[in-house]
């Protein structure tokens, strides 16, 4: 594809959000992802599981080049990736990453975590930033929190912030890596809900997720994963009532079980 | 079995007990609170006050503070008219008496920008901070050295006394931490020609003495570059001095960017933000912060290995002491002037451990938890 059609691409409607193709990756000579092919439409939800060390977040990481690939195709909104930095951080822009570790910014304040990219990527002045951080902190119901730092706050109160500062990027596609993972039982229905509400405004979510509900509810696409390649894609009802594949039906029992 | 028990009403949070005690009570807490400690603290006491009392006799009880000539010392303490008699030199070394207004213009812009620096009610940092680094580096440059808008030259070997060791230390400094900041960052790049040039630097400059540094800076540097091109002195020093402690102060920085998870960097890159935007607002604020008592050691040795510029024949604060020293008037004053001159390196090396002490202490309640 050329420069032309790449940029004229992400202007249509109709194509796919993210076209992968063909992703290979080798950690060394670990072969981590093998021949994955997936294409996520615009204001699709994709909840991908699969055991530890199966490849989901470095799949997902790969989409905003966290990770090099090796071989394959990855298209974001239409802009084929390549190993140009600034066509990479003009995907990044287009793509929000919420981590299992939150990585919010420790030495500036909740506000600032937000307003930060805004001020230094979209070169907006700061007043403006402000607002839109602020919309979005209401959003996640924590702009009562916003002049503090995030070592004053808890571990879901800490993710919403990560959520919104995503989200002041105003992203195409959002990516979770484990958003709940790293949280006591108590604060994932916090930060389940809000990811609830942002599926239900037509949001493009890919969650690598082990929270079985939420994939459920809001999933349209279920992905299981396991030695770094897909063995299963399903709605939600057909993956977790008729799984076909035995390794989806042992996972699944795994953790549906207990 | 046992019956299950239950509570029916929460307990209120209280107010910690009072845990003030007054000097007695430190003293016995500390000190005395027990037979064994309370004989070694007498001890310890008494060692201190033997060792320290004669030394306290010679420095001040029985010590001649006035006078000109060595006729006014007449205790049989120290004689700080050594130091008095010479105190002009000691601080401007041979710069001509007729400019020493110039120098004092320098120390004092020098004393209210660091003082508006450090105090951190006072506004408009960043503005103080640009002139600081680019604005007041050209305004001494002139006034120093002079030879522009009617003002006299006066060449860097007049230059001497703490003058001298201010210059070289602030020179030093300086230039040291950004540098320094560069390198540790080159050395972590992954383009193999940055990082190995880094890495070579690094280990050139911190594998070598600094005297055999300053020796090169004077004694070789010259042989090299042609005969009609010629470097001031004191400058080569100060460069030699910089590129020594850069290599120091990256190693120290890399220590603080080794200790910033990958996922601040992650977390940066997700948000579409450029390396150096990364690297200036995200990993080099918290790294730095992490490393101040490593800098800081950085700068006290710094400060105080700038009299090793003697050796090259600089006369910095030591120099100028020493060459007192031999002065026929005044044999036999070694002493008061080694001490003179220990208290006045102290006094600035301390001064700047306990601002970073302070800066420490400040920067972690801004989000400790």
């Amino acid at each position: 594809m050329s420069e032309a059609q790449a940029v004229a691409g992400s202007a249509s409607g109709d194509e796919p959000m993210i076209q992968i193709e063909h992703l290979n990756k080798w950690y060394g000579s670990f072969h981590v992802l093998r021949d994955i092919d997936l294409t996520v439409a615009r204001g699709e939800r994709i909840v991908i599981c699969g055991p530890s060390g199966s490849g989901k977040s470095t799949m997902i990481r790969c989409i905003n080049h966290l990770e090099e690939h090796q071989q394959g195709s990855i298209a974001v909104n239409g802009i084929p990736m390549n190993h140009d930095i600034k066509r990479i951080e003009q995907i990044r822009r287009n793509v929000g990453m919420v981590f299992q570790h939150f990585n919010l910014f420790p030495h500036l304040t909740v506000l600032e975590n937000c307003c930060l990219a805004q001020i230094w990527v979209q070169k907006k002045p700061r007043a403006e930033a402000e607002k839109t951080a602020m919309e979005y902190l209401e959003r996640v119901q924590i702009a009562n929190q916003a002049r503090k730092y995030p070592g004053q706050l808890s571990g879901g109160q800490q993710q919403r912030v990560a959520i919104a500062r995503a989200l002041c990027m105003r992203p195409e596609v959002m990516l979770f890596d484990e958003p709940t993972s790293a949280l006591d039982p108590e604060m994932i229905k916090e930060v389940l809900d809000v990811m609830i509400e942002l599926a239900h405004e037509g949001m493009t979510m890919l969650c690598v997720t082990h929270e079985m509900g939420f994939a459920k509810t809001v999933a349209d696409r279920v992905i299981f994963m396991d030695q770094g390649q897909i063995i299963e894609e399903a709605p939600p009802e057909t993956f977790f009532n008729h799984p076909r594949s035995e390794r989806t039906q042992l996972f699944l029992s795994q953790i549906l079980g207990h | 079995m046992r019956e299950s028990t239950f509570r029916t009403q929460m307990t209120e949070a209280r107010e910690a007990p009072d845990q003030r005690r007054g000097i007695s009570g430190w003293l016995r807490a500390n000190l005395f609170n027990g037979p064994l400690n309370s004989v070694v603290s007498v001890v310890v006491i008494g060692l201190l006050a033997w060792i320290l009392w004669p030394f306290l006799k010679w420095a001040v009880v029985d010590a001649n503070f006035l006078g000109s000539t060595r006729a006014d010392c007449t205790g049989s303490g120290a004689c700080w008219v050594f130091i008095s008699a010479r105190f002009e030199s000691i601080i401007y070394g041979f710069y001509p008496a007729a400019e020493r207004w110039r120098v004092d213009i320098v120390f004092a812009l020098m004393a209210v920008l660091v003082a508006w620096l450090a105090i951190p009610r006072l506004p408009k940092k960043r503005l103080v901070g640009l002139f600081t680094l680019i604005g007041f580096p050209i305004i001494a440059w002139f006034l120093l050295l002079g030879g522009h808008f009617g003002l006299p030259e006066v060449p860097t070997r007049a230059w001497g006394g703490l003058m001298l060791t201010l210059t070289v230390a602030t020179v030093g400094i300086v230039g040291s931490l950004p540098l320094g900041v560069i390198l540790a960052l080159g050395r972590r790049s992954k383009m193999p020609f940055v990082k190995s040039v880094c890495v070579i630097f690094i280990e050139f400059w911190r594998g070598v003495p600094l005297i055999t540094v300053l020796f090169m800076a004077s004694v070789m540097l010259p042989l090299f570059v042609p005969g009609n091109v010629e470097f001031d002195k004191l400058l080569r020093a100060l460069i030699g001095i910089m590129f020594f402690w850069s290599a120091y102060m990256a190693e120290v920085v890399r220590g603080g960017l080794q200790a910033i998870g990958k996922g601040q960097n992650e977390a940066g890159q997700a948000l579409g933000l450029g390396y150096w935007q990364r690297m200036g607002l995200i990993i080099l604020p918290q790294a730095l912060k992490l490393v101040i008592p490593g800098i800081v050691n950085t700068f006290i040795a710094l400060f105080k290995d700038t009299s090793l510029v003697l050796i090259i024949g600089l006369f910095d604060l030591l120099a100028i002491i020493r060459a007192g020293l031999t002065d026929s008037n005044w044999l036999g004053f070694s002493t008061e002037g080694y001490v003179f001159a220990a208290l006045v390196f102290w006094i600035f090396c301390f001064s700047m451990s306990r601002y970073s002490q302070y800066i420490e202490r400040r920067l972690n309640t801004s989000y400790r938890r």
